[in-house]
This record gives structure tokens, sequence and C-alpha cells, in this order.
């Protein structure tokens, strides 16, 4: 047999039907579905007289839209069309009889959380979502990406996609990462090397022995960045910390069926000889705290660097570079420490699982807030919410002046009521600076958790290492 | 789905790289139900101002380009989320082909969905055509599905590569989901064998 990567194996054990010129169908195990790029497939599916194939396989639930304040319950707090489309998905999700976790219910939170959380995702899995940051399940060994809303309706009516294969990249990081440096760090760090487009045609498989030496919740942070670099999807081989975190997950196989998922799990990996389209490794110690300058994910650099020139810059990236540090109301040669910022955002499906929250609560404990700033968690999940309230987290962010809140998506996109105002400024553990992200005109510097702990007490960008 | 075939309309330039979703339809227009009526929305907050009164200098804003049906853009077009609205909203507007070096994917899919075409060139083919586009409306570009050609304004003649399922069903308006249930009995097959070898899933 040929040697495969671990993207090749999931691959091939998904092939449904495959056309001479190489399109492919590719069975879908877990269809992932949320209320803003859903309302009009299943509108399809209505007008088209279809059905669900497979609702056993769909798990729907709200967190673009929901608010993340404690008085949520009370819909006013939503605005009216946001309201619709959370009500559009708790009549599509009884009317086709799919799985849903309603906001009311404790394990609601952000799609990318829930789904690894109540084991629905697993390794050698085909993970889609109508969801750029679908990539997070890759953390699993699972093949897991974005699609639009026709692919929705087409993996609603057939369980299935269509599909042609794309390339394989590794991305290797070798030794150990400094203290300080994190997951969230390996991964700007990775975009600031390839572009935002350097993982277009590609499937990137993070390896190396930083990758092994995170945990889970750091593994879904690196692969959750995966589609800022532009690739279809971002995979890590599954290994005992997966099956760990799997095992006794509410949808995951008990007794023998565990024991045969295991086996099967245990055959997805790389093997040595692979063929690989494209290599990079990268020194784990060459990896820096790090944050964005600019508005793309891209225009990432170490706390300690300096706001840089758009003539540094080459082709059509020194006219962006320009628009950029306008747009950010930087200056050029600025020390990115001397940045002030007036927000702080903790949370999201890059950074709002239980680890994130403890590395930023090890920065804060003790230590307040800077004077007038807006400081706010937002849980990933209600069950990650839960169990940071259980460690005394939730004590520490509300001592140290940060606002405590309910699960979503919150500020990461503000299509709810977590906005910035214009020319508001944020250190935010999101996934994306892009202009008007966090609301219009609102500015965004993208971070870990402990670097956006650190600037919540300092009030301007900082070096996390000087806290600790 | 609306055909498409052959196209002979006005580019308008748009050289900024990695132009994302949020820019192309701005979130807060996500909260619809619907896939129609988006096109007054795109480019939003390059379009309009606060008030919104049209930012003057912007692309489409421009008397010579506001027929546009063509867009020339930098490089990695499309960045960012999954987001349909962002295709709908260009479709919705009029402009039904996107040409640059690099396009992201799921935007590049979503096109195929919705009647638009987008074309990959080399750097300086594109560059090329930015620069017949630069020349306003009298600058109609050509392109041709069928032929897999693009032409400038002055006759230059591009060949671009697309995919052969791609190109079929955009060239015929078919709808993917149909052409997938004619396979219903290759996934009733693989769901069987499947389940039979991962029960678990």
């Amino acid at each position: 047999m040929s040697p495969k990567t671990l993207y090749d194996k999931i691959w091939d054990a998904h092939v449904a039907d495959e056309s001479a010129d190489g399109t492919c169908l590719l069975y879908i195990d877990r269809h992932l579905v949320h209320e803003v790029t859903s309302p009009q497939a299943f509108e399809g599916l209505r007008m088209s007289g279809r059905s669900v194939r497979a609702p056993d396989k769909t798990i729907a639930v709200p967190d673009h839209n929901v608010p993340t304040t404690l008085d949520r319950a009370n819909a006013e707090t939503m605005t009216e069309d946001s309201r619709i489309q959370v009500e559009a998905l708790d009549t599509n999700a009884k009317e086709f009889g799919i799985h849903y976790y309603p906001v009311s219910d404790v394990r609601q939170g952000i799609v990318h959380i829930v789904g690894p959380e109540q084991g629905w995702t697993l390794p050698g899995m085909t993970v889609v979502c109508g969801d750029s940051h679908t990539a997070t399940h890759g953390a699993f060994g699972a093949l897991a990406h974005g699609i639009g809303t026709s692919e929705v309706e087409h993996v609603l009516a057939t369980q299935t996609l269509i599909q042609k294969k794309s390339k394989n990249f590794k991305v290797e990081i070798t030794g150990k990462l400094n203290p300080g440096v994190t997951a969230k760090d390996i991964t700007m760090h990775i975009i600031g090397e390839t572009g935002t487009a350097g993982g277009t045609g590609y499937v990137i498989e993070y390896c190396g022995e930083a990758i092994r030496d995170l945990s889970m919740e750091g593994r879904m942070t690196v692969c959750n960045m995966a589609i800022e670099g532009g690739a279809r999807a971002g995979l890590i081989a599954p290994d005992e910390k997966t099956f760990a975190y799997c095992k006794g997950r509410p949808n995951a196989p008990t007794g023998a069926e565990w024991d045969k998922a295991q086996a099967w799990w245990e055959t997805l990996f790389s093997d040595g000889d692979a063929h690989w389209d494209l290599e990079l490794t990268i020194k784990a110690e060459d990896i820096a705290p790090s944050v964005t300058w600019g508005t793309s994910p891209e225009d990432v650099l170490p706390i300690t660097a300096l706001v840089p020139a758009p003539e540094s810059f080459k082709g059509g990236k020194v006219d962006a570079a320009a628009r950029s540090i306008e747009y950010m109301g930087l200056t050029a040669g600025q020390k990115l420490t001397d940045i002030e910022i007036d927000t702080v955002f903790i949370g999201s499906c890059t950074n709002g699982r239980i680890e994130d929250l403890r590395a930023a609560a090890a920065i804060l404990k003790g230590k307040k807030v800077k004077d007038g700033m807006r400081a706010m968690v937002v849980p990933g999940s209600g069950l990650v919410r839960a169990q940071a309230e259980e460690e005394g987290l939730a004590d520490i962010f509300k001592d140290a002046g940060f606002e405590w809140r309910m699960a979503g998506c919150s500020m990461c996109l503000a299509m709810n009521p977590d906005q910035l105002a214009e020319g508001e400024r944020c250190a935010s553990t999101s996934n994306r600076n892009f202009e008007g992200r966090q609301g219009y005109k609102g500015r965004t510097h993208l971070v870990s958790p402990g670097m956006a702990a650190a600037a919540a007490i300092t009030g301007h960008l900082t070096d996390v290492r000087e806290l600790m | 789905m609306e055909k498409f075939d052959k196209l002979s309309g006005i580019a308008a330039p748009m050289p900024l790289v990695n132009i994302d979703t949020d820019m192309i339809i701005p979130k807060v227009f996500l909260k619809t139900i619907k896939r129609s009526g988006l096109g007054v929305n795109l480019f939003d907050e390059m379009r309009f101002d606060r008030e919104g009164n049209e930012i003057a200098d912007f692309v489409l804003n421009k008397p010579a380009y506001r027929e546009a049906s063509v867009l020339v853009a930098g490089d990695n077009f499309g960045c960012g989320s999954s987001r349909e609205h962002a295709p709908w909203a260009i479709a919705d507007f009029g402009i039904r082909c996107v040409i640059s070096t690099s396009f992201a994917d799921i935007f590049y899919n979503n096109c195929f969905k919705n009647g638009i075409l987008p074309i990959i060139l080399p750097e300086d083919q594109r560059d090329a055509l930015m620069k017949d586009a630069e020349k306003g409306a009298n600058a109609r570009i050509e392109v041709d599905l069928e032929a897999q050609t693009v032409t400038s304004s002055d006759g230059e003649v591009y060949a671009f590569e697309v995919d052969s399922f791609k190109k079929h069903c955009l060239m015929n308006g078919l709808d993917d989901i149909g052409l997938t249930m004619e396979k219903a009995a290759a996934i009733d097959t693989f769901e069987a064998q499947a389940s039979a070898d991962r029960p678990w899933v």
C-alpha cells in the first residue's frame, strides 16, 4: 500500500462516489448547524420537498446572535432580526428532528466548543458546518471545514459534499515553547509566515513536539485559525490525549464499540514516507507572544516589535498596510507595547475554553483592570462557564473588574449586542482583525488569553512575560 | 441557478489585497433569512458613510462603474468567513465575474453555487486587466466560459482554467443537489458499509 498522510486516510474512508474527473462525493459524519447560515438552507429543503437525510448526525445550536448578558432569557435583549433567526433555528430543529441545544440549555455555546464537548466530534470523522472556524475540530484528527449555505443544504439533503481533494501541507513545530508562549501564538506565528493565502488549496497537518505537547484545548486553538491561513482544514493526529478527552463524553462510544473505535483511531497518522506537497518547519523557541497590528491575521508580530512601515512590504501589500495602519490609528515605528487599549475581550471559538480562562485568570489573580477599561469574559459554552465557576476562575475575573458573561460568539463578530463603538480599540482573543469585524470602525488586536489579561491590567498592549 | 456562458461588461478595478467577506457584506446584513436583496449592502462600509450617503471615491460609486458586471481584484479575494451572503450580495448587485490571482477556498466554491464565475489568472495578466479596467466605462471585458477566455478591451485574450464539473454546472445552471440525489444508491451503499465499519458514527 502506498504511504498516506492523515488527510489521505480520512479522505479515502469517506469517498462515497468518484467521477472520472476526480470529483468526489464525500460522506459527512457530523453536520453542525447555527442560526446565521442555515435558514436559507432549511427553506430550500422545504421549497423542494426534501428532508434531512441524517438528522441523527445533524446538531444545531444558536451562537452568533445570542446576547451574552445574564438577563438574556428576556428575548427583548435581542434585536428583531436576531430573534427571528434564532426562532427560525428553533423551528427548523423541531420540524426536521435534529439534535438541538437551545439558548436555555446549559450545554448551549459556540458550536465549535459544543461539538467536541458533547463528544459529537471524534477522530477520523468528517465534520462540516456553515462556519469557517469549523477547522477547530481538526484538533481531533477529524477532517473539518466550513461550507456555504448552498452546501449546508446539500449536506442536509444528501449527507455528502461534492469535493475535490486538496493538497497536503505539513507544518512542523519542533522543540518546546518558551514560557508565556501559547497555542494562539503558534497559530498566529504560522499565519505570519505563510500569509492569509499561503494555505489556499491545502489541508494543513500540524505536527512536531510543540504540537504534541499541547492540550486538546490548545490544539483546537491552533486548528481554529487554519482558515485564517487560507487552508481548507487543519489536522492534528489523534493520540492518547485525544482519546482521554473523548472518553466518557455524552455522544462518544462506550464498551466494545469504544475499543473498536480506538483501534481505528490509532491508525490515523501520516505514514513516515508519505508525500507532502508543501512543508514548513518552525522552531518553537522562535515563537514569541504575538499580536496583530493591522487588519489581516497575517499582520502579526512579536509583542516586542514596532508597527512596520508600509514601504517594508511588497506589491499590493504596500497599499494594504498603509490602509491598515490608518484604519488602526497607528504610526509606523511605534512600539506595539505603546498602543493603548480601552476594551478587552476574552472568549470565542479560538480561546473560549477552560484552559484559556485559566491562563487569563492566572495573570489576573489579585489584580485589577485599568480604570475605565471595559473587559469581558465570555465562556465558550454553558459548561465551560459552570466549570470556571467551580474552579473559582469566575471570582478572579469579577474581582479584577471583568464582566462575567453567558456563552456565545459575543464580540468575536459583533452580530449580537457585544460590539466595539467607532474608534474603540480591543485586545481580543478572537480570530479576525478585519475592518469592522468587532463593530463599525472598531480596532482589533488579536492576542492570546494571557496577553489579553495583561493588557486589561496595564491599559496597553503588554508582554505577558512581564506579569508572570 | 442562473446560467453563465458569455459575459460582456464593464470591469471595476479593486486592487486592494485580501478583500475579506466582512468588507463584501458586513455582519449586520447577515441577519436575514432570505438570499435576495443584498446587492444594496454590497461593500457597505466602503460604499456608504454612517448616514447612508455614498462615498464618492469608492469605485462602484463612480459613474463609470455603477453598471459594472465584472470585478478585477487584488490577491486573495473573499478571504474570511463562509457566509454565502457575500456571493449573494455580489450577484444581486449585478456582478457575475470576479478576476484575481487567488480566492479563498470557501468563497470560491460559493460563487459557483450562485451563477458567479471566479477567474484565477497569473499576476501579470490580472495586472493588465486591472489597467484595462481603470480606463472606465468604455473598457468592456469579454468573458467566454465555454472557451475559457477573458478578452480585454484592446483585444488581448487570456486563457483560464476551471474545474470541468463546476464549469458544466455553471454553464447549464444545474442544481447540484439534484445531481447528487441521482447517486443516492451509491450513498446508500457507502452509508451501510460505513455504519458496519464504524458503528459509533
